[in-house]
Protein backbone atom coordinates (compact mmCIF):
# COMPACT_ATOMS: atom_id res chain seq x y z
CA UNK A 1 0.00 0.00 0.00
CA UNK A 2 1.32 3.49 0.56
CA UNK A 3 5.07 3.71 1.29
CA UNK A 4 6.04 7.31 1.93
CA UNK A 5 8.62 8.36 -0.06
CA UNK A 6 7.58 11.38 -1.70
CA UNK A 7 9.51 13.95 -2.78
CA UNK A 8 8.36 15.93 0.73
CA UNK A 9 9.13 13.02 2.40
CA UNK A 10 12.44 14.29 3.71
CA UNK A 11 10.79 16.83 5.80
CA UNK A 12 9.35 15.23 9.04
CA UNK A 13 8.83 18.28 10.71
CA UNK A 14 4.95 17.85 11.39
CA UNK A 15 2.72 20.38 9.80
CA UNK A 16 0.88 20.08 13.70
CA UNK A 17 1.76 18.95 16.92
CA UNK A 18 0.57 18.01 20.00
CA UNK A 19 2.91 17.96 22.72
CA UNK A 20 1.89 16.69 25.92
CA UNK A 21 -1.56 17.82 25.54
CA UNK A 22 -4.37 17.69 28.54
CA UNK A 23 -7.48 18.68 28.79
CA UNK A 24 -9.52 19.41 31.89
CA UNK A 25 -13.34 21.14 31.60
CA UNK A 26 -15.21 21.75 34.73
CA UNK A 27 -13.04 19.32 36.69
CA UNK A 28 -13.26 16.56 34.99
CA UNK A 29 -9.87 14.98 33.00
CA UNK A 30 -10.72 14.97 29.20
CA UNK A 31 -7.38 14.31 27.64
CA UNK A 32 -4.08 14.01 29.32
CA UNK A 33 -0.13 13.51 27.64
CA UNK A 34 -1.30 13.29 24.33
CA UNK A 35 1.63 13.43 21.78
CA UNK A 36 0.69 13.35 17.62
CA UNK A 37 2.03 14.42 14.85
CA UNK A 38 0.86 14.77 11.37
CA UNK A 39 3.52 15.36 8.55
CA UNK A 40 2.95 16.76 5.04
CA UNK A 41 1.48 14.13 2.79
CA UNK A 42 0.54 10.93 5.27
CA UNK A 43 -2.57 10.22 6.30
CA UNK A 44 -3.00 9.93 10.80
CA UNK A 45 -6.37 8.26 11.50
CA UNK A 46 -7.62 9.19 15.39
CA UNK A 47 -9.71 6.40 16.39
CA UNK A 48 -11.11 5.46 20.21
CA UNK A 49 -14.42 4.82 21.88
CA UNK A 50 -17.27 7.92 22.58
CA UNK A 51 -16.25 10.31 24.98
CA UNK A 52 -12.87 8.95 24.49
CA UNK A 53 -11.50 12.82 23.36
CA UNK A 54 -11.47 12.46 19.85
CA UNK A 55 -13.04 15.64 18.92
CA UNK A 56 -11.80 17.52 21.64
CA UNK A 57 -8.63 16.54 20.45
CA UNK A 58 -9.25 17.60 16.86
CA UNK A 59 -10.37 20.78 18.37
CA UNK A 60 -7.47 21.40 20.01
CA UNK A 61 -5.45 21.35 17.03
CA UNK A 62 -7.32 23.65 14.77
CA UNK A 63 -6.86 26.14 17.60
CA UNK A 64 -10.50 26.08 18.41
CA UNK A 65 -10.27 25.18 22.02
CA UNK A 66 -7.03 25.69 24.29
CA UNK A 67 -5.28 23.45 25.80
CA UNK A 68 -4.72 23.19 29.60
CA UNK A 69 -1.41 21.02 29.57
CA UNK A 70 1.06 20.49 26.82
CA UNK A 71 1.60 22.55 23.94
CA UNK A 72 0.36 22.66 20.32
CA UNK A 73 3.27 23.65 17.33
CA UNK A 74 2.17 24.08 14.22
CA UNK A 75 4.05 24.93 11.26
CA UNK A 76 4.04 28.96 11.00
CA UNK A 77 1.44 30.05 7.96
CA UNK A 78 0.11 26.81 7.98
CA UNK A 79 -3.26 26.65 5.71
CA UNK A 80 -5.92 24.43 7.30
CA UNK A 81 -8.90 22.99 5.37
CA UNK A 82 -11.25 21.50 7.89
CA UNK A 83 -14.68 19.10 7.35
CA UNK A 84 -16.62 19.16 10.36
CA UNK A 85 -18.47 16.25 11.35
CA UNK A 86 -22.08 18.15 11.02
CA UNK A 87 -23.10 21.38 8.83
CA UNK A 88 -26.84 21.95 8.94
CA UNK A 89 -27.49 24.78 6.54
CA UNK A 90 -31.58 26.37 7.72
CA UNK A 91 -33.73 26.62 4.55
CA UNK A 92 -34.22 30.45 5.82
CA UNK A 93 -30.79 31.22 4.33
CA UNK A 94 -30.92 30.67 0.25
CA UNK A 95 -27.69 29.49 -0.99
CA UNK A 96 -26.36 27.35 -3.55
CA UNK A 97 -23.33 24.53 -3.24
CA UNK A 98 -20.84 27.07 -5.32
CA UNK A 99 -21.89 30.14 -2.88
CA UNK A 100 -21.27 27.89 0.11
CA UNK A 101 -17.97 27.09 -1.58
CA UNK A 102 -16.83 30.38 -1.63
CA UNK A 103 -17.55 31.43 2.14
CA UNK A 104 -14.24 30.46 3.08
CA UNK A 105 -12.34 32.73 0.39
CA UNK A 106 -13.39 34.19 -3.41
CA UNK A 107 -13.22 31.87 -5.90
CA UNK A 108 -14.12 31.70 -9.64
CA UNK A 109 -16.94 29.68 -10.98
CA UNK A 110 -14.42 27.41 -12.82
CA UNK A 111 -12.73 26.91 -9.50
CA UNK A 112 -15.75 25.81 -7.59
CA UNK A 113 -16.62 23.21 -10.63
CA UNK A 114 -13.57 21.84 -10.79
CA UNK A 115 -12.87 21.53 -6.94
CA UNK A 116 -16.60 20.16 -6.85
CA UNK A 117 -15.72 17.63 -10.03
CA UNK A 118 -12.86 16.74 -8.11
CA UNK A 119 -14.57 14.99 -5.18
CA UNK A 120 -17.47 13.61 -7.93
CA UNK A 121 -20.42 16.16 -7.47
CA UNK A 122 -20.29 18.39 -9.82
CA UNK A 123 -23.71 18.55 -10.69
CA UNK A 124 -24.41 19.94 -7.50
CA UNK A 125 -22.83 23.51 -8.54
CA UNK A 126 -26.34 25.50 -8.69
CA UNK A 127 -28.19 23.22 -6.09
CA UNK A 128 -29.27 24.53 -2.68
CA UNK A 129 -27.19 23.34 -0.40
CA UNK A 130 -30.39 22.06 1.93
CA UNK A 131 -31.53 19.92 -1.31
CA UNK A 132 -28.20 17.81 -1.32
CA UNK A 133 -27.92 14.17 0.29
CA UNK A 134 -26.17 13.14 4.06
CA UNK A 135 -23.34 11.93 1.63
CA UNK A 136 -23.23 14.75 -1.15
CA UNK A 137 -22.96 17.31 1.35
CA UNK A 138 -19.40 15.05 3.02
CA UNK A 139 -18.44 15.69 -0.39
CA UNK A 140 -18.87 19.26 -0.62
CA UNK A 141 -17.52 19.73 2.60
CA UNK A 142 -14.44 18.20 1.97
CA UNK A 143 -14.44 20.41 -1.65
CA UNK A 144 -14.82 23.56 0.50
CA UNK A 145 -11.68 22.53 2.24
CA UNK A 146 -9.48 21.81 -1.10
CA UNK A 147 -10.75 24.95 -2.37
CA UNK A 148 -7.58 26.76 -0.22
CA UNK A 149 -5.37 24.27 -0.98
CA UNK A 150 -4.73 22.95 2.65
CA UNK A 151 -1.49 21.90 4.03
CA UNK A 152 -3.32 20.31 6.42
CA UNK A 153 -6.91 18.32 6.14
CA UNK A 154 -8.48 17.72 9.46
CA UNK A 155 -11.64 15.61 8.65
CA UNK A 156 -13.88 14.55 11.47
CA UNK A 157 -15.99 11.34 10.38
CA UNK A 158 -16.03 12.43 6.68
CA UNK A 159 -17.60 8.78 6.01
CA UNK A 160 -20.40 9.84 8.34
CA UNK A 161 -24.02 9.44 6.49
CA UNK A 162 -22.45 7.17 3.54
CA UNK A 163 -23.82 3.64 3.19
CA UNK A 164 -21.04 0.93 3.61
CA UNK A 165 -20.30 0.68 -0.47
CA UNK A 166 -19.79 4.19 -0.32
CA UNK A 167 -17.55 4.30 2.28
CA UNK A 168 -14.40 2.60 0.74
CA UNK A 169 -15.12 5.28 -2.14
CA UNK A 170 -14.53 7.99 0.12
CA UNK A 171 -11.49 6.65 1.76
CA UNK A 172 -10.05 5.98 -1.72
CA UNK A 173 -11.09 9.78 -2.06
CA UNK A 174 -9.13 11.04 0.61
CA UNK A 175 -6.10 9.28 -0.02
CA UNK A 176 -6.58 10.15 -4.01
CA UNK A 177 -6.85 14.37 -2.62
CA UNK A 178 -3.82 13.92 -0.57
CA UNK A 179 -1.54 12.55 -3.50
CA UNK A 180 -2.65 15.10 -5.52
CA UNK A 181 -2.48 18.00 -2.62
CA UNK A 182 0.61 16.37 -1.07
CA UNK A 183 -1.06 17.37 1.81
CA UNK A 184 -1.47 16.05 5.43
CA UNK A 185 -4.44 14.31 6.67
CA UNK A 186 -5.47 14.08 10.20
CA UNK A 187 -9.05 12.16 10.21
CA UNK A 188 -11.45 10.80 12.87
CA UNK A 189 -13.53 8.01 12.17
CA UNK A 190 -15.07 5.05 13.92
CA UNK A 191 -15.41 3.36 10.59
CA UNK A 192 -12.84 1.03 12.19
CA UNK A 193 -12.82 -2.07 9.50
CA UNK A 194 -11.69 0.94 6.85
CA UNK A 195 -8.83 2.67 8.71
CA UNK A 196 -6.36 -0.48 7.62
CA UNK A 197 -6.27 0.39 3.97
CA UNK A 198 -6.85 4.30 4.71
CA UNK A 199 -3.85 5.44 7.29
CA UNK A 200 -0.73 5.57 7.12
CA UNK A 201 -1.14 5.98 10.61
CA UNK A 202 -3.48 4.60 13.53
CA UNK A 203 -3.56 6.46 16.55
CA UNK A 204 -5.93 5.08 19.16
CA UNK A 205 -7.45 7.32 22.22
CA UNK A 206 -8.99 6.73 25.14
CA UNK A 207 -8.07 10.24 26.94
CA UNK A 208 -4.41 9.09 26.45
CA UNK A 209 -2.83 7.81 23.56
CA UNK A 210 -3.64 4.34 23.78
CA UNK A 211 -1.37 2.90 20.55
CA UNK A 212 -0.30 4.19 17.67
CA UNK A 213 1.81 3.29 14.67
CA UNK A 214 1.91 2.33 10.71
CA UNK A 215 -0.69 -0.39 10.29
CA UNK A 216 1.74 -2.48 7.75
CA UNK A 217 4.63 -2.32 9.45
CA UNK A 218 3.29 -2.79 12.72
CA UNK A 219 0.97 -5.87 11.42
CA UNK A 220 4.47 -7.91 11.70
CA UNK A 221 5.16 -6.45 14.86
CA UNK A 222 4.78 -9.13 18.09
CA UNK A 223 3.26 -6.35 20.01
CA UNK A 224 1.04 -5.89 17.57
CA UNK A 225 -0.05 -9.52 17.72
CA UNK A 226 -0.41 -9.03 21.26
CA UNK A 227 -2.41 -5.56 21.02
CA UNK A 228 -4.04 -5.84 17.91
CA UNK A 229 -5.27 -9.62 17.66
CA UNK A 230 -4.18 -12.01 14.93
CA UNK A 231 -4.26 -10.04 11.61
CA UNK A 232 -5.88 -12.53 9.05
CA UNK A 233 -8.28 -12.59 11.72
CA UNK A 234 -9.10 -8.95 12.22
CA UNK A 235 -8.85 -8.64 8.29
CA UNK A 236 -11.68 -11.82 8.07
CA UNK A 237 -13.70 -10.10 10.41
CA UNK A 238 -13.15 -6.60 8.57
CA UNK A 239 -12.83 -5.02 11.84
CA UNK A 240 -10.09 -3.08 13.64
CA UNK A 241 -9.89 -4.97 16.96
CA UNK A 242 -7.60 -4.49 19.69
CA UNK A 243 -6.92 -5.47 23.29
CA UNK A 244 -5.68 -2.36 25.49
CA UNK A 245 -2.14 -3.90 27.81
CA UNK A 246 -4.20 -1.71 30.74
CA UNK A 247 -7.66 -0.42 31.89
CA UNK A 248 -9.46 2.47 32.86
CA UNK A 249 -11.61 3.54 36.00
CA UNK A 250 -14.44 5.51 35.89
CA UNK A 251 -12.37 8.74 35.51
CA UNK A 252 -10.74 7.21 32.33
CA UNK A 253 -7.47 6.91 34.41
CA UNK A 254 -4.63 4.34 34.12
CA UNK A 255 -5.14 1.75 37.02
CA UNK A 256 -1.49 1.10 37.47
CA UNK A 257 -0.99 -2.25 39.02
CA UNK A 258 -4.25 -3.79 37.07
CA UNK A 259 -2.55 -3.89 33.97
CA UNK A 260 -0.09 -6.86 34.31
CA UNK A 261 -3.03 -9.98 35.57
CA UNK A 262 -6.10 -8.77 33.35
CA UNK A 263 -3.34 -8.39 29.90
CA UNK A 264 -4.77 -11.22 27.73
CA UNK B 1 -47.37 66.73 -1.08
CA UNK B 2 -46.44 68.45 2.31
CA UNK B 3 -42.93 68.25 3.90
CA UNK B 4 -43.94 66.17 7.02
CA UNK B 5 -45.27 63.54 4.62
CA UNK B 6 -42.24 63.82 2.72
CA UNK B 7 -39.94 63.69 5.70
CA UNK B 8 -41.61 60.75 6.47
CA UNK B 9 -41.65 58.99 3.63
CA UNK B 10 -37.47 59.85 3.50
CA UNK B 11 -36.47 58.90 6.62
CA UNK B 12 -38.87 55.98 6.82
CA UNK B 13 -37.91 54.31 3.43
CA UNK B 14 -34.22 54.91 4.45
CA UNK B 15 -34.28 52.96 7.71
CA UNK B 16 -36.05 50.07 6.03
CA UNK B 17 -33.45 50.44 3.80
CA UNK B 18 -30.84 49.35 5.95
CA UNK B 19 -33.18 47.30 8.47
CA UNK B 20 -34.20 44.72 5.78
CA UNK B 21 -30.34 43.73 5.36
CA UNK B 22 -29.30 43.62 8.66
CA UNK B 23 -32.72 42.05 9.66
CA UNK B 24 -31.89 39.13 6.36
CA UNK B 25 -29.05 38.47 9.30
CA UNK B 26 -31.27 38.49 12.57
CA UNK B 27 -33.24 36.13 10.56
CA UNK B 28 -31.02 33.27 9.49
CA UNK B 29 -28.95 33.63 12.93
CA UNK B 30 -32.31 32.93 14.78
CA UNK B 31 -31.57 36.41 16.76
CA UNK B 32 -35.21 37.83 16.45
CA UNK B 33 -35.92 37.54 20.10
CA UNK B 34 -32.22 39.02 20.88
CA UNK B 35 -32.82 42.23 18.81
CA UNK B 36 -36.00 42.24 20.69
CA UNK B 37 -34.41 42.37 23.75
CA UNK B 38 -31.78 45.21 22.87
CA UNK B 39 -34.44 47.71 21.52
CA UNK B 40 -36.48 47.19 24.46
CA UNK B 41 -33.70 48.29 26.29
CA UNK B 42 -33.43 51.76 24.33
CA UNK B 43 -36.04 53.56 26.49
CA UNK B 44 -33.27 53.33 29.24
CA UNK B 45 -31.01 54.56 26.77
CA UNK B 46 -33.03 57.69 26.13
CA UNK B 47 -33.38 58.22 29.84
CA UNK B 48 -29.88 57.93 30.47
CA UNK B 49 -28.96 60.87 27.24
CA UNK B 50 -31.56 63.46 29.39
CA UNK B 51 -29.99 62.44 32.88
CA UNK B 52 -26.66 63.11 31.27
CA UNK B 53 -27.81 65.56 28.93
CA UNK B 54 -26.38 64.04 25.79
CA UNK B 55 -27.01 62.97 22.66
CA UNK B 56 -30.08 60.55 23.04
CA UNK B 57 -28.67 58.48 19.94
CA UNK B 58 -25.28 57.91 21.62
CA UNK B 59 -26.30 57.03 24.88
CA UNK B 60 -29.14 54.16 23.34
CA UNK B 61 -26.19 52.81 21.02
CA UNK B 62 -24.05 52.63 24.17
CA UNK B 63 -26.46 51.36 26.08
CA UNK B 64 -27.63 48.58 23.53
CA UNK B 65 -24.12 47.60 22.61
CA UNK B 66 -23.17 46.95 26.39
CA UNK B 67 -26.27 45.11 26.75
CA UNK B 68 -25.92 42.88 23.86
CA UNK B 69 -22.04 42.26 25.37
CA UNK B 70 -23.30 41.63 28.90
CA UNK B 71 -26.07 38.84 27.04
CA UNK B 72 -23.30 37.25 25.27
CA UNK B 73 -21.21 36.60 28.06
CA UNK B 74 -24.46 35.74 30.43
CA UNK B 75 -25.26 32.83 27.48
CA UNK B 76 -22.06 31.54 27.96
CA UNK B 77 -22.82 30.67 31.38
CA UNK B 78 -25.06 28.15 30.52
CA UNK B 79 -26.73 28.10 33.55
CA UNK B 80 -30.30 29.50 32.27
CA UNK B 81 -31.79 29.06 28.79
CA UNK B 82 -31.03 31.66 26.41
CA UNK B 83 -34.92 32.58 25.84
CA UNK B 84 -35.38 33.10 29.70
CA UNK B 85 -32.36 35.40 29.74
CA UNK B 86 -33.58 37.50 27.17
CA UNK B 87 -37.45 37.34 28.74
CA UNK B 88 -35.50 39.16 32.02
CA UNK B 89 -33.71 41.16 30.26
CA UNK B 90 -36.41 42.32 27.35
CA UNK B 91 -38.72 43.28 30.56
CA UNK B 92 -36.96 44.23 33.04
CA UNK B 93 -34.48 46.56 31.28
CA UNK B 94 -37.98 47.68 29.86
CA UNK B 95 -39.18 48.24 33.13
CA UNK B 96 -36.17 50.20 34.42
CA UNK B 97 -36.25 52.34 31.19
CA UNK B 98 -40.03 53.28 32.26
CA UNK B 99 -39.27 53.41 35.74
CA UNK B 100 -36.31 56.02 35.23
CA UNK B 101 -38.54 58.16 32.82
CA UNK B 102 -40.74 59.00 35.94
CA UNK B 103 -38.21 59.87 37.94
CA UNK B 104 -36.88 62.75 35.20
CA UNK B 105 -37.93 65.99 36.60
CA UNK B 106 -38.51 68.77 34.13
CA UNK B 107 -38.48 66.96 30.93
CA UNK B 108 -41.61 66.18 29.08
CA UNK B 109 -40.96 63.06 27.14
CA UNK B 110 -43.04 61.77 24.51
CA UNK B 111 -43.23 58.10 25.83
CA UNK B 112 -46.17 57.22 22.83
CA UNK B 113 -43.69 58.75 20.63
CA UNK B 114 -40.41 56.05 21.84
CA UNK B 115 -43.03 53.42 22.37
CA UNK B 116 -44.33 53.38 18.81
CA UNK B 117 -42.13 55.66 16.91
CA UNK B 118 -43.33 59.03 15.37
CA UNK B 119 -42.47 59.56 12.06
CA UNK B 120 -44.61 62.15 10.95
CA UNK B 121 -42.81 64.29 13.42
CA UNK B 122 -39.39 63.59 11.82
CA UNK B 123 -37.33 66.78 11.42
CA UNK B 124 -34.98 67.71 9.24
CA UNK B 125 -32.37 66.90 11.59
CA UNK B 126 -33.38 63.54 12.50
CA UNK B 127 -33.24 62.87 8.82
CA UNK B 128 -29.66 63.67 9.00
CA UNK B 129 -29.03 61.28 11.95
CA UNK B 130 -31.04 58.34 9.92
CA UNK B 131 -29.37 59.20 6.36
CA UNK B 132 -25.77 59.50 8.43
CA UNK B 133 -26.28 56.45 10.58
CA UNK B 134 -28.19 54.35 8.28
CA UNK B 135 -25.54 54.77 5.57
CA UNK B 136 -22.77 54.19 8.35
CA UNK B 137 -24.74 50.99 9.40
CA UNK B 138 -25.06 49.88 5.65
CA UNK B 139 -21.02 50.62 4.91
CA UNK B 140 -20.34 48.24 8.09
CA UNK B 141 -22.69 45.87 7.22
CA UNK B 142 -20.94 45.59 3.58
CA UNK B 143 -17.23 45.45 5.40
CA UNK B 144 -18.59 42.64 7.71
CA UNK B 145 -20.67 40.44 4.99
CA UNK B 146 -18.95 37.73 4.02
CA UNK B 147 -17.29 36.40 7.74
CA UNK B 148 -20.72 37.27 8.92
CA UNK B 149 -22.64 35.19 6.86
CA UNK B 150 -20.08 32.45 6.54
CA UNK B 151 -20.03 32.49 10.48
CA UNK B 152 -23.70 32.64 10.41
CA UNK B 153 -23.14 28.93 8.20
CA UNK B 154 -20.74 27.08 10.61
CA UNK B 155 -19.20 29.40 13.17
CA UNK B 156 -16.21 26.53 14.00
CA UNK B 157 -15.56 25.99 9.99
CA UNK B 158 -15.29 29.88 9.75
CA UNK B 159 -13.18 30.22 12.79
CA UNK B 160 -10.94 27.89 11.04
CA UNK B 161 -10.88 29.93 7.79
CA UNK B 162 -9.25 32.48 9.79
CA UNK B 163 -12.72 34.85 10.21
CA UNK B 164 -12.03 36.86 13.85
CA UNK B 165 -15.25 35.72 15.19
CA UNK B 166 -14.96 37.32 18.19
CA UNK B 167 -14.81 41.06 16.41
CA UNK B 168 -17.29 39.68 13.73
CA UNK B 169 -19.64 39.50 16.54
CA UNK B 170 -19.07 42.41 18.27
CA UNK B 171 -19.28 44.25 14.96
CA UNK B 172 -22.66 42.59 14.40
CA UNK B 173 -24.00 43.61 17.28
CA UNK B 174 -22.42 47.74 17.06
CA UNK B 175 -24.42 47.38 14.08
CA UNK B 176 -28.07 46.31 15.51
CA UNK B 177 -27.59 48.94 18.35
CA UNK B 178 -27.27 51.51 15.46
CA UNK B 179 -29.74 50.42 12.93
CA UNK B 180 -32.27 50.52 16.62
CA UNK B 181 -31.08 53.88 17.05
CA UNK B 182 -31.35 55.04 13.53
CA UNK B 183 -35.30 53.57 13.79
CA UNK B 184 -36.43 54.58 17.21
CA UNK B 185 -38.50 57.47 15.64
CA UNK B 186 -39.45 55.78 12.75
CA UNK B 187 -41.25 52.44 14.69
CA UNK B 188 -40.72 53.12 17.88
CA UNK B 189 -38.71 50.56 20.16
CA UNK B 190 -41.40 48.21 20.28
CA UNK B 191 -41.93 47.91 17.23
CA UNK B 192 -38.51 47.83 15.68
CA UNK B 193 -37.76 44.30 15.13
CA UNK B 194 -40.93 43.94 13.37
CA UNK B 195 -39.24 45.97 10.48
CA UNK B 196 -35.87 44.03 10.44
CA UNK B 197 -37.73 40.41 10.36
CA UNK B 198 -41.04 41.09 8.41
CA UNK B 199 -39.70 42.52 5.21
CA UNK B 200 -36.70 39.65 5.54
CA UNK B 201 -38.91 36.51 6.25
CA UNK B 202 -40.98 37.93 2.89
CA UNK B 203 -37.93 38.14 1.23
CA UNK B 204 -37.19 34.67 1.22
CA UNK B 205 -39.84 33.31 -0.60
CA UNK B 206 -38.28 35.61 -4.24
CA UNK B 207 -34.48 35.20 -3.30
CA UNK B 208 -32.13 32.61 -4.37
CA UNK B 209 -29.38 33.64 -3.01
CA UNK B 210 -27.90 35.94 0.00
CA UNK B 211 -27.58 39.14 -1.36
CA UNK B 212 -30.85 39.10 -3.16
CA UNK B 213 -32.82 38.40 0.31
CA UNK B 214 -30.97 41.37 1.37
CA UNK B 215 -31.95 43.53 -0.99
CA UNK B 216 -35.12 42.00 -1.45
CA UNK B 217 -35.97 42.77 2.39
CA UNK B 218 -34.91 46.16 1.97
CA UNK B 219 -37.08 46.83 -1.13
CA UNK B 220 -40.25 45.16 0.43
CA UNK B 221 -39.58 47.34 3.54
CA UNK B 222 -39.50 50.27 1.72
CA UNK B 223 -42.93 49.52 0.08
CA UNK B 224 -43.79 48.61 4.16
CA UNK B 225 -43.20 52.55 4.85
CA UNK B 226 -45.16 53.86 1.64
CA UNK B 227 -48.03 51.95 2.36
CA UNK B 228 -47.77 52.46 6.02
CA UNK B 229 -47.63 56.10 6.11
CA UNK B 230 -50.20 56.50 3.21
CA UNK B 231 -52.67 54.41 5.17
CA UNK B 232 -52.04 56.37 8.27
CA UNK B 233 -53.06 59.53 6.34
CA UNK B 234 -56.32 57.96 4.99
CA UNK B 235 -57.85 56.54 8.39
CA UNK B 236 -56.05 58.15 10.87
CA UNK B 237 -54.45 55.81 11.99
CA UNK B 238 -50.88 55.93 14.29
CA UNK B 239 -48.09 55.92 11.44
CA UNK B 240 -45.89 53.13 13.35
CA UNK B 241 -47.94 50.12 13.91
CA UNK B 242 -50.04 50.97 10.47
CA UNK B 243 -46.23 50.63 8.61
CA UNK B 244 -46.05 46.96 10.46
CA UNK B 245 -49.49 45.90 9.63
CA UNK B 246 -48.43 46.75 6.01
CA UNK B 247 -45.19 45.00 6.42
CA UNK B 248 -47.70 41.61 7.68
CA UNK B 249 -49.88 42.33 4.81
CA UNK B 250 -46.84 41.62 2.15
CA UNK B 251 -45.45 38.60 3.97
CA UNK B 252 -49.22 37.26 4.20
CA UNK B 253 -49.97 37.97 0.08
CA UNK B 254 -46.18 36.97 -1.13
CA UNK B 255 -46.49 33.40 0.80
CA UNK B 256 -50.37 33.30 -0.27
CA UNK B 257 -48.99 33.09 -3.98
CA UNK B 258 -49.06 29.18 -5.20
CA UNK B 259 -45.98 27.69 -6.32
CA UNK B 260 -42.85 26.54 -4.79
CA UNK B 261 -42.21 27.11 -1.78
CA UNK B 262 -39.26 28.83 -1.58
CA UNK B 263 -37.37 30.54 -5.08
CA UNK B 264 -34.61 28.34 -5.95
CA UNK B 265 -31.19 29.49 -8.45
CA UNK B 266 -30.66 27.50 -11.80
Amino acid sequence: MTSVTRSSAHDHTPLVAARGVGLTLGGRQILHGVDLGVERGRIVTLIGPNGAGKTSLVRILLGLLPATEGEVIRTPGLKLGYMPQRVLVDEVLPITVGRFLTLGGRASRAHQREVLREVGVEHLLDQPIQSVSGGEMQRVLLARALMRRPDLLVLDEPAQGVDVAGQGEVFRLIARLRDRYGCGVLMVSHELHLVMEAADSVVCLNQHVCCTGRPEAVSRHPEYLKLFGDPAEARGLAIYTHAHDHHHDLHGCVIENESQEKTP
Amino acid sequence: MDDFILRALMGGIAVALVAGPLGSFVVWRRMAYFGDTLAHSALLGVALGFLLGISLNLTVIALCTALAVLLVLLQRQRRLASDTLLGILAHSTLSLGLVSVAFLEGVRIDLMGYLFGDILAVSQGDLLWIFGGGALALILLMILWRPLLAMTVHEDLARVEGVPVMWVSLGFMLLIALVIAVAMKVVGILLITSLMIIPAATARRLAATPEQMAIYAGVLGSLAVVGGVMGSLTWDTPTGPSIVVAAAALFAVIYLIPGRRFRRAG
